[in-house]
Formats: structure tokens, C-alpha cells, sequence
């Protein structure tokens, strides 16, 4: 697939998501195991994001400045600290861990 | 495009940090539970500036989007076109690190990560739907910016009126604000080369956790979650970039289906997803 492709074809499947919301009738998407479930798997995707996001670098396992990182993002969480605020501390603690200790 | 919209609007609410289900149920007749001292005009105003706030909230967040798109391979038309047709941060920053990963290889995963992670935005139409009235081409419209933002500010305000405002003010000012800054960071990102200098890796993975922090309150998102982080982490080594995501989707489906650990786990099932309207 190009880059063009890829790009389309993902943009047309979210936005085809949206629209079906407002298509089906909410009677559908308020039975407990739709709702359950969609729940659960905007769960796990986050989940295993953040997983891959931390740890992974192409197929391997590495355990680097991301880690710090994620570990300042989820005490400031915890803390209730705003989103954006957040997201900078959490990159700024990767940047300042790569230029301290490098990589 | 990922914040937590309960923050900023609950300032504008004074419900406190509640934009659940039960604040559509309540339509228009919300405005009767005395916490709403001031005029109709002054709680209209308070919905308008809490989408103001997400606006920008989310629009500072873009930045880093689009850096990261760049830097994942795309370019800076590519990259303004996932935040302009596609518009749901996280489906976006989910392909974005599928091709940072695996290349274009990794497309098709990324493609199928990015659209699941999008369903949820189907199910905000149940609260949102009876906000929009109006006819075929309004609801055209506010689907596209039915997103996590827009459905916490409105579902939060007390009238249907207010509910209304902050809609469509939260969706035009993430809308306006995500697609400049996207290209702000496109164009900073191909300048910088390697963001990862800069943390920029690490921002994507927190913004994911802060998606992810306000789901996290009963027995079954807390284990599906463990089990997701623990199944992409060992696949990782096993399949090609993309893939380990979407098998941990497959923890969801087998909890969620099976409704396990057992139904009490999770309080109230049908309340658990309007909850999300949070992140």
C-alpha cells in the first residue's frame, strides 16, 4: 500500500464509524454487551498502545527514556495535572534523560 | 485531541466532574437543580468558554501529532489530511505509530488499530444525537466532530440550549485548532529530523495513558488493560510492527463478550462507556 492509501483508507473507515453512530438506532448501541464491549476494547487498545509506545522499538523489547518518562506521566496523572501539561512533562523528562545519559 | 474534557468543562459546570450518561438523559430539565445561579445567558457564555479552553487545550497537543506523522514517514499533505478527514486524535497518533514502527508494511494493522479505536465515537451519538436535532446535514456535520472533546463539553453543560453551544463551540475550536498546529508541527517535525531528541516518542505514549486514566475505574477495564499491556509487550518480539496491538484488542473482545469476571465486576455496564466522554 502507498502512504496515500494508507492515509485514505484510514481517515474513510473513522469518519464511516462516526456517521453509523448516528445511523444505528442508539436502542442497538445501548445493549450492555455492544456498549460493554466497545468500552473494553477502547481499553485495550490504549493499553497495548501505551505498552508498545513505552517499550517497543521496532520488534524488540527496550527499555530506554521512555520509560521515566511514562513513569512522571502517570504520577501527574494520578495527581490530576492537566492533559497538555502532562505530555510536555512527559517528553521533557525523555529529552532530558537522552541528553544526561544519552540514547 | 486527547484531554480530558471533564477538566476544563467541569469549571464551566458546576456538577462537578460528571459528564456521564445520565446528564444527556437529563435534556433540557437539568437546569432546575438549583446550581445554576446565574442567568440562561451566563450559563450559554460558561459552555462557550469551556469549549474555548479544550480548543486550545487540544490544539497545543497537535503539535505533536504532527511532528510525529513526519517523523513516521508521511508527509506534511498526508499528515494535514489524517487531522482534517480523520479528525480522532487517538485513532490518528494509533496509525501514525504503527507506520513509526513497521513502515508501510505496517498499513494495513494500522489502518484496522486506528478504525477500532475509532468505534468509539459511534457509541457518543447515543448522547449526542438528541443534543444536534436538525436535519440530514447537520447530523452529516456533527458527526464528524463527534469526538471525545466535543461529547464531554456538551454532555456536561445543564440545558439542552447550553449542551448545544458547547458542541458546536468545542467542535469548531478543536477543529479549527488541531488542523493549524497539525501543520505547525509537520512543518517543525520535518525540520528537527529526529524528534525523538526532543521526547516526542514519549508524548505519545503519555497522551495514550491520559485516554486511557479515566476508563480505568472498575474491576474489568483495570484487567483487560493489564492483559492488554502484557500481551502487545510479549508479541512484540513475535509479529511485524501493528499486529501486538490489535491481538491485545482480542483480550477486550473475550472479556467483553464473555462478560468476565463475572457481571458485578463492572457497576453499571452501560454507564461505563459514556464515562469515556471523559478522556
Amino acid at each position: 500500500m502507498t502512504g496515500w492509501q494508507i492515509v485514505l483508507l484510514a481517515a474513510i473507515a473513522c469518519l464511516a464509524l462516526k456517521l453509523l453512530g448516528y445511523l444505528i438506532p442508539a436502542k442497538v448501541l445501548e445493549r450492555p454487551i455492544i456498549a460493554r464491549t466497545a468500552g473494553l476494547v477502547t481499553v485495550a487498545l490504549l493499553a497495548a498502545l501505551v505498552s508498545v509506545q513505552t517499550l517497543a522499538s521496532g520488534t524488540t523489547i527496550v527499555l530506554d527514556a521512555r520509560v521515566p518518562a511514562l513513569g512522571v506521566a502517570a504520577v501527574l496523572f494520578a495527581l490530576r495535572v492537566p492533559f497538555v501539561l502532562v505530555v510536555i512533562a512527559a517528553a521533557a523528562t525523555a529529552a532530558l534523560v537522552r541528553l544526561l545519559f544519552g540514547g | 485531541m486527547a484531554r480530558r474534557g471533564s477538566r476544563a468543562s467541569s469549571g464551566a459546570s458546576p456538577h462537578g466532574p460528571n459528564p456521564n450518561g445520565s446528564a444527556a438523559d437529563e435534556s433540557a430539565g437539568g437546569s432546575t437543580d438549583g446550581s445554576t445561579a446565574g442567568s440562561t445567558a451566563a450559563v450559554d457564555r460558561a459552555a462557550a468558554r469551556a469549549g474555548i479552553a479544550v480548543g486550545l487545550a487540544t490544539a497545543a497537543y497537535g503539535i505533536s501529532f504532527g511532528a510525529l506523522a513526519v517523523a513516521a514517514g508521511l508527509d506534511i499533505w498526508q499528515t494535514c489530511v489524517l487531522s482534517l478527514l480523520m479528525f480522532t486524535g487517538g485513532s490518528q497518533f494509533a496509525l501514525v505509530g504503527a507506520l513509526a514502527a513497521g513502515g508501510l508494511a505496517a498499513g494495513p494493522s494500522g489502518i484496522i488499530s486506528a478504525a477500532l479505536l475509532g468505534a468509539r465515537n459511534s457509541l457518543y451519538a447515543v448522547q449526542v444525537k438528541p443534543i444536534i436535532g436538525g436535519g440530514f446535514w447537520r447530523k452529516v456535520l456533527a458527526a464528524h466532530v463527534t469526538i471525545d472533546e466535543t461529547t464531554a463539553v456538551a454532555t456536561a453543560q445543564p440545558t439542552l440550549r447550553a449542551k448545544r453551544i458547547g458542541f458546536w463551540v468545542t467542535a469548531a475550536a478543536v477543529y479549527i485548532g488541531w488542523n493549524l498546529l497539525t501543520l505547525v508541527g509537520a512543518i517543525i517535525g520535518d525540520a528537527l529530523g529526529d524528534v525523538r531528541q526532543y521526547g516526542l516518542d514519549a508524548a505519545a505514549a503519555a497522551a495514550f495513558l491520559g485516554l486511557l486514566w479515566p476508563r480505568l475505574r472498575a474491576r474489568q477495564p483495570i484487567v483487560v488493560a493489564v492483559g492488554a499491556v502484557v500481551v502487545a509487550a510479549s508479541l512484540t518480539p513475535w509479529l511485524p510492527p501493528g499486529l501486538p496491538v490489535l491481538c491485545a484488542a482480542g483480550v477486550a473482545l473475550i472479556v467483553g463478550l464473555a462478560n468476565w469476571p463475572g457481571p458485578g465486576a463492572s457497576r453499571d455496564p452501560v454507564a461505563s462507556e459514556p464515562r469515556e466522554a471523559e478522556a
